[in-house]
C-alpha cells in the first residue's frame, strides 16, 4: 500500500517569529513581516523514508514526494527533475579538480532550466487549494515553466516579465499562449506590481502568495546531488543567486536528509555566486554585513538580475552556517565560463551558468576549493535561450560552395587520407 | 516635526492614515513617539529586545538607515521617514479550502 502523505505537512511558521499558520496561500507574516515556509512533521516522515523507499520511486523529482509540500499525490508536472549529474573531468583537468561534478539542469524536462522543480510543485499545490488561475513575476525561466506548466494543466496563465528579455525567453512563453505581460522596469518593479495584483486578484501567484511551496520544489536539486553521488554529501557546492532563494534551499534540503538519517555526516560548504552587475549579496558577504543593499541590476546574466533578493539575508546565513563563500564575476568572466563549459563538456549553459563556473574558477584559484575536494556546480538553465550572451563570441561558419576542392583547400587538408 | 509614512498592513493601528507626524531627535525617538500616539506600533516594528525586525525597512530620505546609523540615526525638521515591509506583502488567502 503507498504510504499515506496527508500527515508530513503541519503549517506555515514564520522563519523570524515563529509564529505559525494553516497551509494556506499565505508568504509574509502579519505579526513581522517575515517569510513563512512550510513546517514538517519529520518524525512521521522519518518512519517511513530511506534510501530504498526513495529509490523505488517515480524517476522524477516526485521519488522525493515525503519531503515536498503537497498533500495528494502530484497532478503537474509529473517528469521533472532527475536530471544528469555528469562527471566533468575535462573542466576538472582545466580548473585544477580532480573531482568535479556538473549537475546539469539545462536538460530539465520540459522547459530546460531548475524552474520545472519548482513549479511542478507549486501548481500542483495551487490545484490543491482550489485556485484555477496561475501567475509569477520572472526574469524569464520561471515564466516559461509556468506557462507550459499551465498549458498542460488547462489552468488559465498570467506570465509578467521585464521588457528587456532575451527573444528565446519571451518566445518561449508566447507559444503556450498565456497572457503575458511585458512590464516597462525590471524584475523588482515587476515583483512589487504582481504584489499588488496578488492582492487583488483570487490567482495562484507561484512566487509571491504561493512562495512558501514553490521554494520548496529547489531542494530537490540537493537531494538529487546526493543520491547521484551515491548517498553522499558534496564537499562544495557551487550555487548562482538571484533571489538566493535556491542557495537556502539546497542547504535546508542537505540538513533535511541528515537530520533523516540519509546522509551519515554533512560537512557540505555551500558557496554563492552573483553577476557583479548584480551582486547585492555576495557584495554583503564581502563586507561582513548580514543585510544587503538593493541593486539596480546592470548585467547580461538575466536570469539573475533581482537587485533587491527576497531571500538575500537567508542564503548570506546558510552561507555562514556552512562555512562556504560568495563571490561575483564580470559580464566577460560569464561569456567565458559559458564557452569553458561548453568546449570542456559539451554542455551548453545559459548565462548563469557562466556565473557559476566563473566563481568556480575563482574559488579554485583563492584555495577555497581544493583539488581533491568533491566539488558540484549547479548548472541550472539552458543556452539556448541566452543566444545574445555569446553571439559576438562564438564566430561563424566557415561558408563554402559545395565543392571537394575548396572543402580540402579551405581546411588545408591532403586530398587522399585513405 | 518629521513626516512619516506608513505601510498597508500598519494602518489599523494609525486610523487608516498613510502618513503621520512625530516630534523626534532620532529613529528610536520617533518610534517611541509613534508608539505614544498608536499603541501597538512599536511591536509590530521592534523585536522584544527593542531592535527593528529584520523584514522592517526603514528608510530616511530614501536611504536605508542599515546604512546610517540604525536606530540611532539623528533626524532633523522635515526629515521624511519610510516604513516599508521588506517582502512586498498585499495577498491574502483565497483558497476554498486547506
Amino acid at each position: 500500500m503507498a504510504p499515506t502523505t496527508t500527515d508530513k505537512i503541519k503549517g506555515l511558521i514564520c522563519r523570524e517569529c515563529g509564529k505559525t499558520y494553516p497551509p494556506v496561500s499565505l508568504h509574509v507574516c502579519d505579526m513581522c513581516f517575515g517569510p513563512l515556509e512550510v513546517q514538517y512533521n519529520y518524525e512521521a516522515i522519518k518512519s517511513r523514508i530511506s534510501r530504498k523507499t526513495i529509490e523505488a520511486g517515480p524517476k522524477s523529482l516526485w521519488r522525493y514526494i515525503d519531503l515536498l509540500p503537497i498533500q495528494g499525490e502530484p497532478t503537474v508536472g509529473l517528469y521533472a527533475g532527475l536530471t544528469p549529474l555528469i562527471r566533468a573531468k575535462n573542466l576538472g583537468d582545466e580548473l585544477g579538480l580532480d573531482k568535479l561534478y556538473i549537475k546539469n539542469d539545462t536538460v530539465n524536462h520540459p522547459t530546460l532550466s531548475f524552474k520545472d522543480r519548482v513549479v511542478s510543485v507549486a501548481l500542483t499545490r495551487a490545484l490543491e487549494l482550489g485556485y484555477d488561475t496561475v501567475a509569477c513575476a520572472s526574469t524569464g525561466n520561471l515564466a516559461n515553466s509556468v506557462a507550459a506548466h499551465a498549458a498542460a494543466a488547462k489552468m488559465q496563465c498570467y506570465v509578467f516579465i521585464p521588457h528587456d528579455l532575451e527573444a528565446s525567453k519571451v518566445l518561449g512563453n508566447l507559444v503556450y499562449r498565456p497572457n503575458v505581460v511585458e512590464v516597462e522596469g525590471n524584475y523588482d518593479d515587476v515583483n512589487r506590481l504582481c504584489s499588488e495584483i496578488a492582492g487583488e486578484r483570487k490567482w495562484a501567484f507561484v512566487n509571491v502568495n504561493i512562495r512558501p511551496y514553490y521554494a520548496e520544489g529547489s531542494k530537490t536539486l540537493a537531494y538529487e546531488v546526493v543520491e547521484q553521488l551515491g548517498w553522499i554529501a558534496p564537499d562544495q557546492i557551487v550555487i548562482p543567486m538571484a533571489s538566493g532563494s535556491l542557495l537556502t534551499k539546497i542547504w535546508k534540503g542537505l540538513n533535511e536528509f541528515h537530520k533523516l538519517g540519509l546522509i551519515d555526516g554533512l560537512t557540505t560548504k555551500v558557496h554563492g555566486a552573483q553577476a557583479e552587475g548584480c551582486s547585492p549579496i555576495s557584495a554583503a558577504y564581502k563586507q561582513g554585513r548580514d543585510f544587503f543593499k538593493p541593486v539596480k541590476p546592470n548585467t547580461i546574466a538575466k536570469s539573475l538580475a533581482i537587485g533587491n533578493p527576497a531571500d538575500g539575508y537567508y542564503a548570506l546565513k546558510a552561507t555562514a552556517e556552512s562555512g562556504g563563500a560568495m563571490d561575483s564575476v564580470t559580464d566577460e568572466e560569464i561569456v567565458e565560463g559559458m564557452m569553458l563549459l561548453a568546449q570542456t563538456e559539451g554542455v551548453f549553459a545559459e548565462t548563469a551558468g557562466g556565473v557559476t563556473i566563473g566563481v568556480l574558477k575563482k574559488l579554485v584559484k583563492q584555495g577555497v576549493i581544493k583539488r581533491t575536494d568533491t566539488t558540484v556546480a549547479l548548472i541550472t538553465g539552458n543556452g539556448l535561450k541566452t543566444q545574445e550572451a555569446v553571439m559576438h563570441a562564438v564566430g561563424r561558419p566557415t561558408r563554402i560552395s559545395p565543392s571537394l576542392a575548396q572543402f580540402l583547400k579551405t581546411f588545408n587538408l591532403d586530398k587522399h587520407e585513405r | 516635526m518629521v513626516k512619516v509614512r506608513i505601510p498597508t498592513p500598519l494602518r489599523p493601528l494609525t486610523g487608516g492614515k498613510n502618513e503621520v507626524e512625530a516630534t523626534a531627535s532620532d529613529i528610536q525617538s520617533m518610534i517611541e513617539s509613534l508608539n505614544g500616539q498608536f499603541p501597538g506600533l512599536k511591536d509590530r516594528v521592534c523585536d522584544d529586545k527593542g531592535e527593528i525586525r529584520r523584514f522592517v525597512n526603514i528608510y530616511l530620505n530614501e536611504e536605508d538607515i542599515r546604512f546610517l546609523q540604525g536606530k540611532d540615526t539623528p533626524l532633523k525638521d522635515g526629515d521624511e521617514i519610510s516604513i516599508v515591509p521588506a517582502i512586498a506583502g498585499g495577498a491574502h488567502p483565497h483558497e476554498r479550502s486547506a
